[in-house]
């Protein structure tokens, strides 16, 4: 309802990645299901916007969207 | 957490204090059995957590079975200050020939215990203290220091107590004193202390409250006394909207969002934090608005939690508005609050320009708040209006409705 | 001036790897303060922003001058990290963490005392001299706590963390900067009572005046009041009450572990009695709070 999390499509590739993304993240947004990353919806809002997740991947891969934002 | 009598006393009994013979009951019914295994004149005591008791007709006498009945099917209807009784407490009736005060409590000043002994137990301490500071004596606990036999006797002693009186005295006071100590209790009291014609000393009313800090390293006894440790047990039993309260602050471990209190009002407070609390809830009723709770939220909460805790609000029966209200704050998210509290209002089916009375939450991550809360055309206010102002709004919209 | 901390104090975190012990870490350097070090036990090696974190106190105090420590360690932990500063010489120490039984911290203070350590709190946010340096979460980040705290000559003491910023932001919106302010902690027993600190305040040339924020429950108030009374202080102090609701509801625990009212002496009404018979104005809200302060200053300069 107020955070997006979206993911470039082919950006996200190999088991370490996906690892650091669930692992950084402090509320749970990103989980692994058989090396796929997944993003949990319904954790979305909790974003803290720490930018953590932004950091970990390469550059433009993960982009946090304001839905409150136009 | 403030023990029953009836508990205080298995406790007491546990560690070789005397109490008189008697049985928890639940029905009159049970009472009158109780009162003829008894054989001869009984006490009938409602079992509540607040003062006044006798005052209010909570505690009756009874020379038969029969007549105990009757007492008890009235003391199982009454109310003292809003609490039906837990149960009731059949207690074989004890004639004495005087009485005693022994207590341990905290002194905050001090630091450490202090151990208070009264020769005239059965009235109130501090009235004690006030009109007979003569027959008051009171000593300080180490806290580092072990604690002995001496300390009580000098205690005993010093309001001219000897002979027999003194030895027995002294006895129930260490393992008052010991009791204490063990089980992290924060207020060990008996009174009165009675003394029987023939120099027996009998525990005929007593009062423990153990640490709600510390009831998690104190399981062991409270399973022992059948005491739930998780049950909140403050002046009065909470009710179930306070229940679902402490539910939703422990669906994570992130901050603080529930500290429910009920009250019947039509305003619903998702406030914070804990001074905050104590000072909206104060503005509120200055300004004659009528909270439907209190509560509290502090720390860093999830979305989750803060919208969990506005749900269980907003739909308590009679709640016509919200007002979210916080003091400045430093580590709650502004933002986070704004999300929490405005799903909860929307899916709920409500519009939160509506809802929402007043938004006052400055502080931490104020501008992402303030854009969520512009968003969804959420009256808010930042640090420039103070929170008795926040208040009086609240209580405004909510009076024009 | 100020009181307690200044530019130069020195101070390290006990459980500074913590989630919380991380931020706070980094509003303490970003506001200025000197955190020089921090204690995690087996993180020996790591650091926190810079700061170098290791096993123990001792440690630390082998090889420098340590003044102070915020203790934020979870409660189980709490009793025995306050027992590693008090062991190792530190003098101040600000006790973070909540729910600690009310015996060990009672414990921990009788040794502190005979050891001559002051411990602050448990249960508070900190401590801060606006403009020299905070020790603890107290204001938040250095931006926020920046908006809300200004340097100046009102000491603040306050039982409520958040309160004492909500203070201090109406203080310094009204011109009003501050010499110290403390969150003193809400539980029963704490390590430095209001009378306890005035002495402190007193002292301290800059110090003006002096605002007390407080709540029904524990006898501070009336310690606070006797204290005034029977040494003639001089120092105005303004004070609020909240929670005057809880007259009402004997026995119910609000806000803090220690506000709780279970006789007369507990109530607000009883307080404020008390506070104004020893000449402390009791403002009725917030708000009034800095016209109150300046009027008694005046008054003071008159006296």
């Amino acid at each position: 309802m107020f955070i997006k999390v979206r993911i470039t499509p082919g950006t996200i590739s190999g088991r370490d990645l996906v690892k650091k993304l669930v692992e950084v993240c402090p509320v749970d947004i990103f989980a692994e299901d058989e090396g796929d990353l997944l993003i949990v919806e319904e954790n979305q809002d909790e974003c803290t916007l720490c930018n953590l997740c932004i950091e970990a991947a390469p550059e433009g891969a993960v982009q946090i969207i304001k839905l409150y934002e136009d | 957490m403030r023990f029953y009598e009836h508990e205080a006393k298995s406790l007491l009994k546990l560690h070789g204090l005397p109490v008189p013979e008697g049985k928890v009951a639940k029905t009159d019914s049970e009472v009158e059995e109780i009162s003829r295994e008894i054989t001869g004149p009984v006490v009938i005591k409602s079992q509540v957590l607040s003062g006044g008791r006798m005052k209010a007709g909570g505690i009756k006498f009874a020379d038969t079975p029969s007549e105990a009945k009757v007492a008890a099917s009235t003391i199982l209807g009454l109310q003292i200050r809003g609490q039906l009784p837990q149960s009731l407490l059949v207690e074989r009736k004890i004639a004495t020939v005087n009485e005693y005060y022994l207590g341990v409590t905290y002194d905050a000043i001090a630091k450490s215990p202090i151990i208070l002994f009264s020769d005239m137990g059965g009235i109130d301490i501090e009235e004690v203290a006030n009109t007979y500071p003569q027959h008051l004596a009171r000593t300080h606990l180490s806290n580092i220091e072990p604690f002995s036999d001496y300390k009580a006797k000098e205690i005993i002693s010093s309001l001219g107590l000897t002979g027999s009186d003194l030895m027995k005295l002294t006895s129930i006071l260490v393992k008052l004193v010991t009791l204490f100590r063990r089980y992290d209790l924060t207020l060990a009291e008996i009174n009165p202390l009675g003394k029987l014609s023939t120099g027996e000393l009998v525990s005929l009313d007593c009062h423990v409250d153990m640490e709600d800090e510390s009831t998690s390293r104190q399981l062991a006894l409270l399973n022992e006394l059948s005491i739930p440790a998780t049950e909140v047990r403050q002046g009065r039993p909470a009710t179930d909207f306070e229940v679902r309260g402490m539910e939703v602050d422990s669906i994570d471990p992130r901050g603080v969002a529930g500290r429910v209190v009920e009250f019947d009002g039509n305003i619903g407070l998702v406030i914070g934090a804990g001074g905050g609390s104590l000072t909206l809830f104060d503005a509120i009723r200055n300004h004659g608005g009528q909270a439907a709770n209190y509560c509290e939220i502090g720390g860093n909460p999830s979305v989750r939690k803060a919208y969990e805790l506005t749900k269980l609000i907003l739909n308590k029966p009679g709640v016509a508005k919200i007002a979210v209200m916080m003091n400045v704050v430093s580590n709650t998210r502004v933002d986070i609050m704004a999300r929490g509290v405005i799903k909860a209002v929307v899916d709920e089916g409500h519009d939160p320009a509506e809802k929402i009375a007043i938004f006052r939450i400055p502080g931490s991550w104020e501008s992402e708040g303030f854009k969520i809360l512009t968003k969804y055309g959420v009256d808010f206010v930042d640090r420039s209006v103070s929170l008795d102002e926040a208040a009086l709004r609240a209580v405004n919209k909510v009076k024009a409705k | 001036m100020s009181i307690l901390i200044d530019r130069d104090f020195k101070f390290i975190i006990q459980g500074i790897t913590g989630r919380e012990a991380v931020n706070m870490t980094r509003e303490c350097l970003d506001y200025g303060s000197q955190v020089v070090a921090g204690v995690t036990p087996g993180r020996k090696g790591r650091d926190v922003y810079g700061v170098p974190v290791f096993d123990t106190v001792k440690q630390i105090t082998e090889q420098m001058s340590v003044d102070g420590s915020v203790v934020t360690v979870p409660a189980a932990f709490a009793y025995d990290a306050v027992l590693e500063a008090i062991d190792a010489g530190i003098q101040l120490i600000v006790v973070v963490t909540e729910r600690i039984p009310r015996a060990d911290v009672a414990q921990l203070i009788e040794l502190a005392r005979m050891r001559g350590a002051r411990i602050i709190g448990p249960n508070c946010l900190g401590i801060i001299s606006p403009g020299k340096g905070k020790m603890g979460g107290i204001g938040g980040t250095a931006i926020d706590t920046k908006k809300a705290y200004a340097s100046g000559y009102v000491g603040v003491m306050s039982r409520s963390g958040g309160m004492t910023t909500e203070i201090c932001n109406t203080l310094t919106a009204y011109g009003l900067g501050q010499s110290t302010a403390i969150s003193i902690g809400g539980d029963p027993i704490i390590g430095s009572t209001y009378a306890e600190l005035l002495p402190l305040f007193e002292a301290d040339p800059e110090t003006k005046a002096l605002v007390v924020y407080s709540e029904p429950g524990g006898p501070m108030d009336s310690q606070l009041a006797e204290y005034v009374k029977n040494t003639n202080s001089s120092l105005p102090i303004v004070a609020f009450m909240a929670g005057r609701f809880m007259d009402e509801m004997p026995g119910m625990r609000f806000g803090h572990a220690g506000t709780i009212v279970e006789g007369k002496r507990d109530t607000a009404i009883e307080k404020i009695r008390l506070l104004e018979e020893a000449g402390i104005k009791v403002a009725e809200n917030i708000s009034e709070i800095p016209n109150l302060v300046k009027s008694a200053i005046k008054a003071n300069r008159k006296g």
